[in-house]
């Protein structure tokens, strides 16, 4: 492992901390889009999960490299076929659904290769996402700090339309987390919460 | 170019100096595949770096088709004869000397030092030439095996090398899975597909037609097969680059600005492939050639499991980091995926990065700031 010290629940980012939560001991876990690699290092170390990163980006990579954790370079969007059916107990895809070209099929992947499947994105209907279109403008906030001229995200949705994502992909929500600065949102969660997290399952 | 922490980058790089190359001689006999045995032979390795005391910080290096021992460093007295990898290997670089113990070793079958088709067989008093046997990679691993308890190195901090040598690393996680902690394979395969077997012998065959081949015996005729031996370098040359870094290094610039209507040497490529080609003729054996083509054809852990490879790899331990280069279309990202694919399946821990480069399958000894970047992070991480 690297010299630096050991990632702490309280210096890992709030959304990742929230799905790690959500994670149980001594799982295995995929990682999709896993960024620098923190979210696996810390549920290594704290959880002795054993997983992967799939990761696209260079830099992301050589990061992961840095937070000694497993990492395959990989395109999403061309699907998971290095990973057996059923061969993780989780697979994560945290706030890159929103950037993906071929959502319904990762999502389809995702119930493929993972017993469970734990999603989050920014929430669109956020009221102030929603006031800021009213007012005439493309939504720029924390959770969506892009123009609409260099966003990534080509998929932004709101927690019904994720919702309904889920009833086309065959997929069971077991478990639903909104938040607003990374506080639970219980009132309203389609127009009060900024992220949204998801677990589900394949509905049998 | 990608942007790096500079914290990383800014490393004192030097090279490991003069070295000498050494000598073991193995009295037992040697197994070989093929079903013959080497009575006896001797190896040419050298090393870089210390030792430690626990004898956890070794890393064995291995060479590709023309590759040898000399990695890193230079020859006393002798101008340009920097090793092959030495902007990989040294104090400071990638595969850091000043903390690990690295080994280089020239292969069996090989034509710098280890025994080989040149070596004189003690049976007759003359060389091998074309009766020297058919060596493969688990042979060398073998060998390899054999230098290892030489140096008493019980375990391996990291195997690694590129396109042939890469497959020597896998070789040894299948073989001696307690001994190897770390595999680096890089710009290799589980296998060569049809095409690549079929460039191998078209090589082959310039050098098996050469009338100074002599079946192999060239050596009692005091001749070589120089013509057959350039081709075969010219042809695998082409195939080690990319269409893309020949065209930005030579396009259609030519020798002369006219052209001469003739069959001397026009273009700019031309006269590089010749010249290449020529150079390896004066340095290379050509049964040496032959043997390390086959070996590469024969590889194929997989064939064994009825051509599964995950099943081939069920009993490995070791930890992996596969790389490819973009651009290689010998070994193409694709080949080293079936690897990772094979190391998942196996709940290995593996990592797999595929590095931009337009350099063709010599990407690898190339000096690419993000890939020495990654193997540099990765090796950090390697307790000893």
């Amino acid at each position: 492992m690297n010299d630096t010290a050991a990632l702490s629940v309280a210096n890992l980012r709030p959304d990742l901390a929230a799905i790690a939560e959500w994670i149980q001991p001594g799982k295995k876990v995929l990682d999709l889009g896993c960024g620098d690699g923190s979210l696996l290092r810390y549920l290594h170390e704290t959880k002795d999960v054993f997983g992967y990163g799939v990761e696209i980006n260079d830099q992301n990579l050589l990061n992961c490299f840095y937070n000694g954790i497993n990492v395959i370079q990989n395109d999403l969007e061309s699907g998971l076929s290095s990973f057996e059916s059923g061969s993780f107990d989780y697979v994560i895809l945290s706030q890159t659904l929103q950037a993906m070209r071929h959502t319904e099929d990762i999502i389809k992947e995702m119930l493929r290769v993972g017993k469970q499947g734990i999603v989050s994105f920014p929430n669109f209907g956020y009221w102030r996402n929603r006031l800021q279109v009213i007012l005439g403008q493309m939504p720029m906030s924390k959770a969506l700090p892009y123009h609409w001229y260099d966003t990534p995200n080509i998929h932004l949705c709101t927690l019904n339309d994720f919702e309904d994502l889920c009833r086309r992909c065959d997929a069971r929500i077991l478990e639903r987390r909104v938040t607003s600065n990374y506080r639970p949102v219980h009132f309203l969660p389609n127009l009060m919460g900024v992220l949204a997290f998801y677990r589900f399952e394949r509905a049998k | 170019m990608r942007q790096t922490s500079s914290h990383h980058l800014m490393q004192d790089t030097k090279s490991v100096g003069v070295v000498t190359p050494q000598y073991v001689h193995i009295d037992s006999p040697l197994q070989l595949k093929s079903g013959a045995t080497l009575d006896r032979y001797h190896l040419v390795y050298e090393t870089y770096g210390q030792l430690n005391a626990a004898k956890s910080n070794a890393i064995l290096i291995c060479h590709a088709l023309s590759g040898n021992h000399h990695i890193a460093g230079v020859y006393a007295d002798k101008e340009k004869s920097q090793g092959w990898w030495d902007n990989m290997v040294g104090p400071g670089k990638p595969v850091d000397t000043d903390r690990f113990f690295v080994i280089g070793v020239n292969n069996l079958g090989g034509c710098h030092g280890s025994t080989g088709p040149t070596s004189i067989d003690s049976t007759t008093g003359k060389p091998y030439g074309a009766s020297f046997p058919v060596v493969t990679v688990e042979d060398w691993v073998e060998a390899q095996e054999k230098l290892s308890q030489h140096l008493g190195i019980e375990q391996f901090a990291a195997i690694m090398g590129g396109s042939l040598g890469g497959m020597q690393a896998m070789q040894w996680t299948l073989d001696y899975p307690e001994k190897v902690r770390h595999a680096l394979v890089i710009a290799a395969a589980a296998n060569l597909t049809a095409q690549n077997i079929a460039f191998n012998d078209v090589a082959r065959q310039a050098i098996l037609t050469d009338q100074e081949f002599y079946g192999g015996n060239y050596y009692a005729f005091e001749t070589l097969p120089r013509r057959g031996l350039r081709l075969a370098r010219m042809l695998g040359h082409i195939t080690y680059l990319s269409d893309d870094s020949m065209a930005a290094k030579f396009g259609r610039s030519l020798k002369r600005n006219e052209l001469s209507f003739g069959y001397d040497v026009e273009f700019e490529i031309e006269s590089y492939l010749r010249y290449q080609g020529d150079k390896f003729a004066d340095l290379f054996d050509a049964n040496s050639y032959l043997l390390m083509t086959k070996a590469l054809d024969y590889f194929n852990p997989a064939y064994a499991y009825n051509g599964d490879l995950s099943a081939a790899f069920r009993g490995v331990k070791a930890n992996f980091l596969v790389m490819s280069f973009t651009s290689d279309w010998r070994f193409s990202p694709e080949r080293s995926r079936e690897i990772v694919k094979a190391l998942l399946d196996n709940n290995l821990n593996v990592s797999y990065a595929e590095i931009d480069s337009n350099q063709g399958h010599d990407s690898f000894l190339m000096e690419n700031r993000y890939y020495h970047e990654l193997v540099r992070a990765y090796l950090n991480n390697i307790t000893i």
